[in-house]
């Protein structure tokens, strides 16, 4: 076992170097610069002068292999320098955003999970019944719904209730509060992109639950206990219930990865601060330094999420060994 | 001619299990997968909604008119107006082509490209198949939007370009799909015949295993067609797709869609309903093609 999370460690060194080489070549074949750029939304003309000046300040003069490896040995050493749109350093920047991000990454997967577990459960126990029907259609139409579209009519929901409840509409507040200062106005912003996000993610998660218990009902332990005259209920808690959800862990693993890149287009819709939102500014700014960093935080949660779920697997159905 | 006849041959010959016709194999598809078929009808009418656009419509798509702003639904207007005064089914319809195209050519280029390096990465094995493997990783693990982003920064907004963000992020997906199958097929002994026979690797990858990697290839293309209409969306949504005055779905709902939401919800529903109508008739007849060529794929 240790020597699988060895090697799996080994084997995210190429991934991501190959993800930093692709961000920073990627980056810097988008035609002009950050001081181009940020000197022409300045709104005077430009002067080639202040242009040389501003490349040498950040350090964009030097050879582009050696800009690359010092890039490589911030990583390393866990330096990530400072912004070049804002001159502060990433770290500050990005702690500001992650606390959102993470908080309705998480909220959006615990909305899954108690979305997914008990409907596909009852969908498999029900199988070809109304109910079955009934949750298998509401989890196709949530992959189908784009979460954006969900987000746009949680908020007209809201806009609309509201007004006609208190008169006058009401909106989710847009500046964020940690959930330890105040967790009523934290979660009362919250909680809309978490759900538009996690009935999206519930949907498949759902599906794998209902074919996962549809298995194992069917398998020999579970007749020999419906045999021996244990309640159905108990069989389907405790002894179908704890073997169906291993797939559904590395269903919920894998998206929950795909997820902290994917609040982009959610955090646009309900106005949030994010990591999304960095990330559409970092890149239109061409803000070198922050895109890379950012980049590199989502592609490592990716692979160290990977690697965790592979490891929990392992650990919950003791069949399963990783020889080699 | 007829030499020898019996009595009741000419029964015998109705009985005989003749090879079923076109029609009589979609007539067993639609029984065996209502779901399926209704999914099929979603797809069949977005064709028809995309190639006979200019026919199903008496406005123009693109041209503003100021007069009839946010009109609600009625006769004229069957779904209202934008902002602008267009009339949004008419938009919506001309959106299936942009929606069909995407979704078509982006799923297309992925699943072949990975169809392609798949198979040959399963045949030749080694070191190829390792570089390949991580070269998938990265791709995998990269953002999707920001790949988009930058794909967009680079060479510009556009149709074209979206096709390119949507088609990267799908070819280490089909290709690692494929590449399992193909990984069997390798092992088979019609492969090692072809080998001895002395054919070269280019026409045994092309010749003897692409052929039998095709149902996981179909269903990956399927399912993908879907995916990529959703992606589109949101990247027009985000602005880094298509542009206005382009009719596309994602677009409709960016901007105006979420000013006016609540004095106009039209202009918030009805795109949103045709994205998730297309997407959902896709999943449900990639779906029951899986289950019908390939019922032990997981997809």
């Amino acid at each position: 076992m240790y020597f699988y999370i060895f090697k799996r460690l080994t084997l995210m060194i190429p991934t991501l170097l190959g993800a930093a080489a692709l961000v920073f070549f990627l980056m810097r074949l988008i035609p002009g610069d950050i001081c181009t750029l940020r000197l022409a939304t300045g709104g005077g003309s430009i002067n080639p002068g202040v242009v040389k000046a501003c490349r040498l300040e950040l350090g964009m003069d030097q050879p582009i292999l050696l800009q690359f490896w010092l890039f490589i040995k911030g990583l390393i050493t866990f330096d990530f320098g400072r912004s070049m749109w804002t001159g502060r350093p990433i770290v500050d920047e990005v702690a500001l955003r992650f606390q959102l991000s993470l908080q309705v990454a998480i909220m959006a997967t615990i909305t899954a999970i108690l979305i997914a577990i008990p409907l596909g459960t009852i969908s498999a126990v029900k199988q070809n019944t109304w109910v079955d029907y009934l949750v298998r259609a509401f989890s196709i139409a949530g992959v189908a719904m784009p979460s954006f579209w969900l987000g746009i009519l949680i908020i007209l929901a809201i806009l609309i209730t509201s007004k006609a409840l208190f008169g006058s509409p009401w909106m989710p507040p847009i500046k964020y509060v940690p959930l330890w200062v105040d967790p009523v106005y934290n979660l009362s912003m919250l909680i809309w992109p978490a759900l538009a996000t996690g009935y999206r993610y519930s949907a498949v998660a759902t599906r794998m639950t209902r074919s996962a218990m549809l298995e194992v009902l069917r398998e020999d332990y579970v007749r020999t206990a419906r045999a021996k005259g244990v309640f159905r209920s108990l069989i389907v808690r405790r002894h179908a219930l704890r073997n169906a959800l291993l797939p559904v862990v590395t269903i919920i693993g894998i998206e929950f990865a795909f997820l902290m890149g994917g609040l982009v287009v959610t955090e646009q819709v309900f106005n949030l601060n994010g990591l999304g939102k960095l990330f559409v500014e970092s890149v239109s700014n061409q803000d070198y330094t922050m895109t890379q960093a950012l980049v590199m935080l989502v592609v490592t949660i990716f692979a160290f999420t990977n690697l965790i779920v592979d490891v929990i697997y392992a650990w919950l159905d003791p069949r399963i060994r990783y020889s080699r | 001619m007829a030499t020898i006849s019996h009595p009741g041959d000419e029964a015998a010959l109705g009985e005989a299990p003749l090879r079923p016709s076109r029609w009589q194999l979609l007539g067993r598809f639609c029984a065996q997968n209502p779901l399926g078929a209704g999914g099929g009808l979603v797809v069949l009418v977005m064709m028809v909604m995309a190639i006979f656009a200019e026919e199903m419509t008496r406005f123009d798509p693109t041209a503003n008119n100021f007069g009839d702003m946010l009109t609600a639904p009625n006769l004229e207007y069957w779904l209202g107006t934008d902002q602008f005064g267009r009339d949004l089914y008419t938009r919506i319809v001309f959106g299936a082509r942009t929606a069909l195209l995407v979704g078509f050519v982006s799923a297309f280029a992925g699943a072949t490209i990975g169809l392609i390096l798949g198979v040959a990465s399963a045949y030749f094995g080694g070191l190829f198949d390792l570089i390949f493997q991580r070269v998938m990783d990265v791709v995998m693990a990269f953002p999707l939007v920001i790949l988009a982003l930058a794909v967009v920064s680079i060479f510009g907004t556009g149709a074209q370009n979206v096709i390119v963000a949507i088609t990267i992020p799908f070819i280490p997906r089909c290709a690692r799909v494929v590449r399992s199958s193909a990984l069997a097929v390798r092992e088979t002994p019609f492969i090692d015949a072809a080998r001895a026979c002395g054919f070269s690797h280019t026409r045994i990858v092309l010749r003897h295993m692409v052929p039998n990697v095709m149902a996981p290839y179909i269903v990956m293309m399927t399912a993908a067609v879907g995916q990529a209409i959703l992606i589109e969306a949101s990247l027009s949504f985000l602005g880094l797709g298509v542009q206005e005055p382009t009719p596309a779905w994602g677009l409709m709902l960016r901007g105006g869609a979420q000013e006016y939401a609540e004095s106009a919800p039209w202009v918030a529903i009805y795109p949103g309903i045709a994205i998730s109508l297309a997407v959902f008739g896709f999943n449900l007849f990639g779906d029951a093609l899986r289950d019908w060529l390939d019922p032990k794929l997981k997809v």
